[in-house]
């Protein structure tokens, strides 16, 4: 019995770290209805940036947030703007899906050119340090990723309802025309929103990076898992993308001590795909076009 | 109010305007009339900026508007109430009419504008916590009708606000473009109902293959023997 609960709260903290990096890309996929393959580059960046700051200055490693974070929406909305947005008049969805192919190739190879091979380690600050929660015991840093996960959410869903820009990104989502005709400026809300959803992959960047050493791979190395997660949550809804990681890493974590750690993979892709045949819209799209923010 | 000069216009290299001039004075009631495929709803959604014309000009209360973004024309003062309603499906009714006072000078007045719009459409009050997709056809319109006032235009477009409408409806619709007309708000009408159109209008366009091939005014219109034929079915 304590080896299942202890699974269990394996896989729900596997499941926060899940959440927190697949949130910006479900965000940016439900707004922009752009897949952004850099996004797991992104959150190298952000790990890097974390690194740096965390050694240079000696500061805790989530302090660096405050500018990991607005670094992030930068580097997200010059994506946008720069890279996208002209693209968007190609007509053409495959330049895109190249487009951030290309950037994140490009910054692994940056990230080479600037760090080298080597992985870098950011100093863990205690968060490695494990807590007792009755019978479990879990990392310190995995419970803040957790509430991190939680908090973004709620965050992001009353930003999106309670407030006219949250409101006026939910209309362009929705109707793109209908929302010009409003008198939304729909380029810059695109930017905006491309912005906030690098920005989650910021914060991703400065809770994860204490728990995990950074390489120019690591983006690829999570990023597989938080596309997952997306499409099993619905694209571009960011409640379904939490309860997607949340159920992905309950998977993972069991099919690990009772399958075989060796077979993890095969069974979270497997569970995947069932689930994508019997629901491909998602668990929560509610609609196969999309135009869906929840 | 609103001139529009030898306009071409048309999406990517399809031209379907051609040359297409047109004038609406303020406190008019004007319908552009034209067979399904004739260019209105491209016409009006140039006027709104949502496509640029290739040639020609378009002014509105004497300033330039040929290449204004269609977000800045809201601003000054022209409102297109789309064809097919165009709602925020998963928005509720409330949200679906804030979003229709988001520009600076609409929003300031919001709170005043849903109480005189709501003033209009008691059926909208009471729907106001619903989903907007969730609504009949006929809600979904007078929604869109609402939502198009809460920006306070000007000149409001309407584009086909009747199309699939059970009849009652469609001349509530009809009762309510007319009330709007009647409180000095300028008025661009498509219709598939022609007749209804012409009898609630000052002046008419009749739209031909993306040109121009007959105007005047509503009541000459309605005698006229091209017209009576091709629209009336008289
Ligand atoms: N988005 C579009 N892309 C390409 N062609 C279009 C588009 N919308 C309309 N058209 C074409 O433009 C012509 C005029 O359409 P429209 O202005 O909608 O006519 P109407 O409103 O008078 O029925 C039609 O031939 C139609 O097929
Ligand atoms: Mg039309």
């Amino acid at each position: 019995m304590n080896i299942f609960l202890q699974l269990v709260a394996n896989g729900l903290m596997l499941g926060g770290l899940f959440a927190i990096i697949s949130i910006g890309l479900t965000l940016i996929f439900g707004i922009v209805k752009v897949v952004n393959f850099a996004h797991g580059e992104f959150l190298m960046a952000g790990m890097y940036l974390t690194w740096i700051i965390t050694v240079g200055l000696g500061l805790h490693p989530y302090v660096t947030v405050l500018a990991v974070a607005p670094f992030l929406f930068v580097l997200g909305a010059m994506t946008q703007r720069f890279l996208i947005q002209p693209l968007l008049l190609a007509r053409d969805d495959h330049v895109q899906i190249f487009a951030t192919v290309g950037l994140s190739t490009a910054l692994i190879n940056l990230a080479l050119l600037i760090f080298g091979a080597d992985i870098a380690n950011t100093p863990a600050s205690g968060l490695r340090a494990p807590v007792q929660i009755g019978p479990v015991r879990i990392l310190e840093g995995q419970v803040y990723i957790f509430i991190a996960a939680v908090l973004l959410v709620i965050g992001l869903q009353l930003f999106l309802s309670r407030t006219q820009t949250g409101r006026a990104i939910r209309a362009v989502a929705q109707n793109r025309a209908a929302a010009q005709l409003m008198g939304i400026n729909v380029d810059r809300i695109y930017v905006l929103s491309f912005g906030i959803g690098a920005a989650c992959v910021g914060l991703a960047a400065s809770l994860v990076a204490p728990l995990y050493p950074v390489s120019s791979t690591i983006g690829t190395y999570f990023v597989l898992t938080a596309f997952v997660v997306v499409v099993l949550g619905g694209l571009g809804s960011i409640v379904g993308a939490f309860v997607g990681a949340m159920i992905i890493g309950l998977i993972d974590s069991m099919a690990g001590f009772y399958i075989g750690s060796d077979l993890r993979e095969a069974v979270v892709f497997g569970v995947f795909l069932v689930i994508l045949i019997l629901k491909p819209s998602g668990l929560f799209g509610t609609r196969v076009s999309l135009s869906h923010i929840s | 109010m609103l001139t529009i000069e030898g306009i071409d216009a048309g999406y990517g290299a399809t031209t379907i305007l051609q040359g297409v001039s047109l004038e609406v004075k303020a406190g008019e009631v004007v319908t552009i009339v034209g067979a399904n495929g004739a260019g209105k709803s491209t016409t009006l959604r140039t006027i709104a900026g949502l496509i640029t014309p290739t040639a020609g000009r378009i002014s509105f209360e004497g300033q330039d508007i040929t290449r204004t973004a269609a977000h800045e024309v809201v601003d000054l003062g022209i409102t297109l109430i789309p064809e097919g309603r165009q709602l925020f499906p998963d928005m509720t009714v409330r949200e679906n009419l804030l979003m229709g006072a988001y520009r600076k000078a609409a929003r300031a007045a919001q709170a005043e504008t849903l109480e005189e719009v709501l003033q209009l459409f008691p059926r909208v009050r009471e729907r106001m916590n619903q989903q907007a997709s969730s609504l009949s056809g006929g809600e979904q319109q007078m929604v869109a009708i609402a939502r198009g006032m809460m920006a306070r235009p000007k000149l409001l477009m309407f584009d086909e606000p009747s199309l699939g409408l059970a009849p009652i409806i469609v001349s509530q619709v009809f009762e309510v473009i007319g009330k709007i007309a009647a409180t000095g708000t300028t008025v661009l009408i498509v219709e598939q109902n022609v007749f209804s159109t012409l009898k609630a209008s000052d002046r008419g366009y009749v739209l031909e293959n993306g040109e121009i091939a007959l105007s005047g005014a509503a009541e000459a219109l309605l005698r006229d023997d091209h017209v009576r034929q091709a629209y009336l079915g008289i």
